[in-house]
């Protein structure tokens, strides 16, 4: 720990001071980056160039680390800074026009880290923070299952207990670069005698081990990013369970809030600019651009409008965080960004096409228009991933209104009687 | 509305509820339809004394604030507005106040309007198209200006006692405001007609206005920053206003939906209706977030204010209006009587939807300064 960590959680470094560190770091060590360079990378498919960059995500981990610059809402006891809100948005400011390390911030520190952090003994809680924070530790969410996505709680995955040991069975999926990922947080069924949510346990467990398949799954505009893993007689010992026997559920609940707050999380870096879905009004004037439509009133209607929508998600973002962190709104409540982004993303991605007019159907070599017509494919991928928007619509509606629940053949009665796809019996 | 209010805000805002409450309950409102101003001369003093007409203006001039942001302040009373679907002209007066207490123009003027006992508003064409100029042309004539031209869409014109009259400089491009008394001869003005049951608009003709040039607001020829600064802080309020008028017809809707049984159960229990109110809170809750934001960047002056106002404008204008079009969907034919109080901030929503930019307009605005991002990136 370098001489600058000295003083007291009650005195806070200055933003000020942070700033400088941040900035100087930043010049010192990062290449400067464009959105064009990054969307690229994050739309490449190729397997050894993601490698490279994963690689370089933990490389500039490590030096935010030895710099005293990572995890800046950890505790310090586990390899954080034990700063602020306002430090992490500083930071976010520092990094715009920067590198950073993209694949380190989800799942990784939120909603993984923050789960453990949260749940997570101390001895569980040493093991694994400091190595997250210094990138030498990638997670990943084993949560979704083949047999339902957005209804979590109904995972099938089966950990049986044996001595001090759990034997896991069952399968995960849309889990992003397992295959160069190092562990999973995994919800699994403890209990098929209780009702759904008072059967399920969390585990960790690391990914590349025999009894752990890793399958990619090709995504209709090509990404290999996804993942399915296959668990045969996976033994963990009981030390990596997180949370109580049978109370997955209640580390789950948490775990879904941090996933529904990634958009605004203290926990995760994203520099300011460069954030997912801030370049959405840029992609739209690129294309128009370079299709020679910069002086059509539709095409800049369009262009404007997705601009107003980056604008706005990122005001919502910001309302809802600072309400659900001073009270004033419902934990839930973070369902309200989920949903935007997922609304948003589908018309940003029309509007792309549209403004490609007949070049998204057909195009050479090196055209812009060819993503859009590639994302308009994937198009609802935003509003399924991370829990559908008729989720959301359901937690805003039931659980932030208050309005009356969807009735269910899942409650109180024991899991292995729930009606399920006949599929999966 | 900001989620975060001090205690004095708070009690400023009560303060201006309760009375909005007792004063301009629907009934009132919808008395108020054939009146010809709309509004009350003394409502109007009452709320000047509460406060309505004085947070732009400086100490030395009268005025003061509740936070140290004024505007942030004024924004509070115009959702309050919203929410009551008030009367009276409140954005115009506010941004005639704050040209004459920044520009230190007409003190007496300034001082009428403060207390309520005369009203002064904003005379120029309705921003939106990227191409507008000002519609009156100003001619110097010795030591005088002469107007001539017509300015159509004037919030209160029948009412205002003065004219904050924007004009384009004769035979050149710059532009120039002129504090015009409305009984100055040459100056007419017509009633137009709109939705609002309370607001009124109308035209006011400039033939051959004689002014002296002390009537000048800033200087000559180089208004037109000062009209762009002014164009925002009418948006924010517009905006600010449509807000409060959302929250009303969207809290008056979930009430409906817990009371109101269908087929043996309340709508609210449906999953069809509950999806649709869950999209009409993220419209609300955005539109609070972006309202607030671009009046605390406007306030502040920062870099990004114009842009952010746009898209608050674009955003409100259209969900906005989505909104409390969706609330009368879920109350079925009773939404669409003028006996229910829906149609009141449905009103509201839909005038302010219309002016100073309409979602369309304020999207080609923000393309503009994409383009001059893009310029500046290129050009660096």
């Amino acid at each position: 720990m370098s001489a600058l960590r000295v003083e007291t959680s009650e005195e806070l470094e200055s933003l000020e001071d942070f700033r400088q560190r941040a900035r100087s770091f930043v010049q010192t060590n990062l290449r400067r980056v464009t959105p064009e360079e990054l969307r690229w990378e994050r739309n490449n498919n190729d397997d050894e160039a993601e490698l490279a960059t994963v690689a370089r995500d933990r490389e500039i981990q490590r030096m935010l680390f030895d710099a005293d610059l990572a995890g800046i809402c950890f505790p310090r006891e586990y390899g954080g800074q034990g700063l602020s809100h306002e430090h992490q948005k500083v930071l976010n400011e520092e990094f715009a026009g920067y590198e950073y390390p993209l694949r380190v911030q989800i799942p990784t520190l939120s909603p993984c880290a923050a789960v453990i952090l949260e749940f997570g003994t101390e001895e569980q809680k040493l093991r694994h923070l400091p190595a997250i924070l210094k990138g030498e530790e990638l997670w990943m969410q084993f949560l979704s299952e083949p047999s339902g996505g957005s209804d979590v709680a109904g995972a099938l995955t089966t950990a049986v207990r044996d001595g001090e040991q759990w034997i896991l069975n069952g399968s995960k999926v849309w889990t992003s670069g397992a295959w160069w990922s190092d562990w999973g947080l995994c919800l699994a069924r403890t209990n098929w005698d209780q009702p759904k949510h008072r059967g399920l346990t969390v585990f960790m467990l690391p990914i590349h081990q025999p009894n752990v398949e890793v399958h990619r799954i090709e995504m209709n505009n090509g990404s290999r990013e996804f993942c399915q893993e296959f668990m045969t007689d996976v033994i963990v010992p009981d030390t990596d369970r997180v949370g109580g026997v049978d109370e997955g559920w209640t580390v789950g609940t948490r775990w879904m809030f941090h996933e529904r707050m990634l958009y605004n999380s203290s926990l995760v870096t994203e520099p300011v600019g460069l954030a997912h879905g801030s370049q959405d009004a840029k992609i739209v004037y690129d294309i128009a651009r370079a299709h020679g439509r910069l002086d059509d009133a539709t095409a800049r209607d369009h262009i404007g409008e997705a601009r107003v929508l980056e604008l706005v998600v990122n005001q919502l973002a910001g309302r809802v965080g600072e309400g659900v962190r001073t009270g004033r709104m419902s934990d839930q409540a973070a369902g309200l960004v989920r949903l935007f982004k997922g609304t948003s993303v589908s018309r940003v991605v029309t509007l792309a096409f549209n403004v490609a007019g007949a070049s998204g159907a057909a195009w050479t070599e090196g055209d812009t228009a060819a993503m859009s017509a590639i994302n308009f494919l994937m198009r609802q991928a935003g509003s399924i991933g991370g829990g559908t928007t008729e989720m959301a619509r359901n937690v805003i509606s039931e659980r932030v209104l208050g309005m009356p629940r969807e009735r269910r053949l899942d409650k109180d009665v024991p899991f292995r009687d729930v009606p399920r796809s006949p599929s999966t019996k | 509305m900001l989620l975060n209010l001090s205690e004095d805000q708070q009690f400023f805002r009560d303060t201006t509820d309760r009375f909005l409450t007792e004063q301009v309950p629907p009934d009132t409102l919808r008395q108020l339809r054939h009146d010809p101003a709309g509004y009350d001369s003394a409502y109007w003093r009452r709320g000047a004394e509460l406060g309505w007409t004085s947070l732009l203006v400086s100490e030395a001039h009268g005025g003061g604030t509740i936070s140290d942001a004024g505007l942030v302040d004024a924004g509070l009373v115009a959702y309050e507005f919203g929410r009551h679907a008030a009367p009276g002209p409140l954005a115009v007066v506010n941004v005639v106040a704050a040209a004459l207490s920044e520009h230190d123009a007409a003190p007496d003027v300034l001082a009428g309007v403060l207390s309520g006992e005369s009203v002064a508003t904003w005379c120029a064409p309705p921003f939106g198209s990227l191409r507008w100029e000002p519609t009156v042309e100003a001619s110097r004539s010795g030591n005088d200006l002469v107007l001539r031209g017509e300015v159509a869409i004037v919030e209160s014109a029948g009412q205002a006692d003065h004219l904050l009259v924007t004009c384009r400089d004769q035979g050149g491009t710059g532009v120039t405001q002129v504090l015009v008394p409305a009984t100055t001869p040459g100056v007419t003005t017509a009633p137009m007609h709109t939705v609002d049951l309370t607001r009124r608009f109308g035209i006011v003709t400039f033939d051959e206005v004689t002014v002296p040039a002390s009537a000048m607001v800033g200087l000559a020829g180089e208004a037109a920053l000062q009209v762009h600064r002014q164009f925002e802080q009418l948006i924010v309020l517009l905006n600010a206003e449509s807000v409060g008028a959302m929250q009303a017809a969207f809290d008056m809707t979930v009430e409906w939906a817990f009371d109101r049984y269908s087929f043996g159960r309340p709508l609210a229990s449906y999953q069809a209706l509950k999806h649709r109110f869950a999209d009409m809170y993220m419209w609300l809750q955005s539109s609070h977030a972006t309202s607030d934001a671009s009046c605390a960047a406007v306030a502040a002056g920062d870099a990004g204010a114009a842009e952010l106002v746009s898209a608050a404008k674009a955003y409100i204008g259209e969900y906005g209006a989505e909104l409390v079009q969706d609330c009368t969907q879920m109350h079925g034919g009773i939404g669409v009587t003028f006996e229910h109080d829906l149609h009141l901030f449905l009103r509201r929503v839909t005038v302010n939807r219309a002016l100073a930019g309409t979602p369309e307009e304020h999207h080609q605005r923000i393309t503009a300064f994409i383009d001059a991002r893009e310029r500046e990136g290129a050009a660096a």
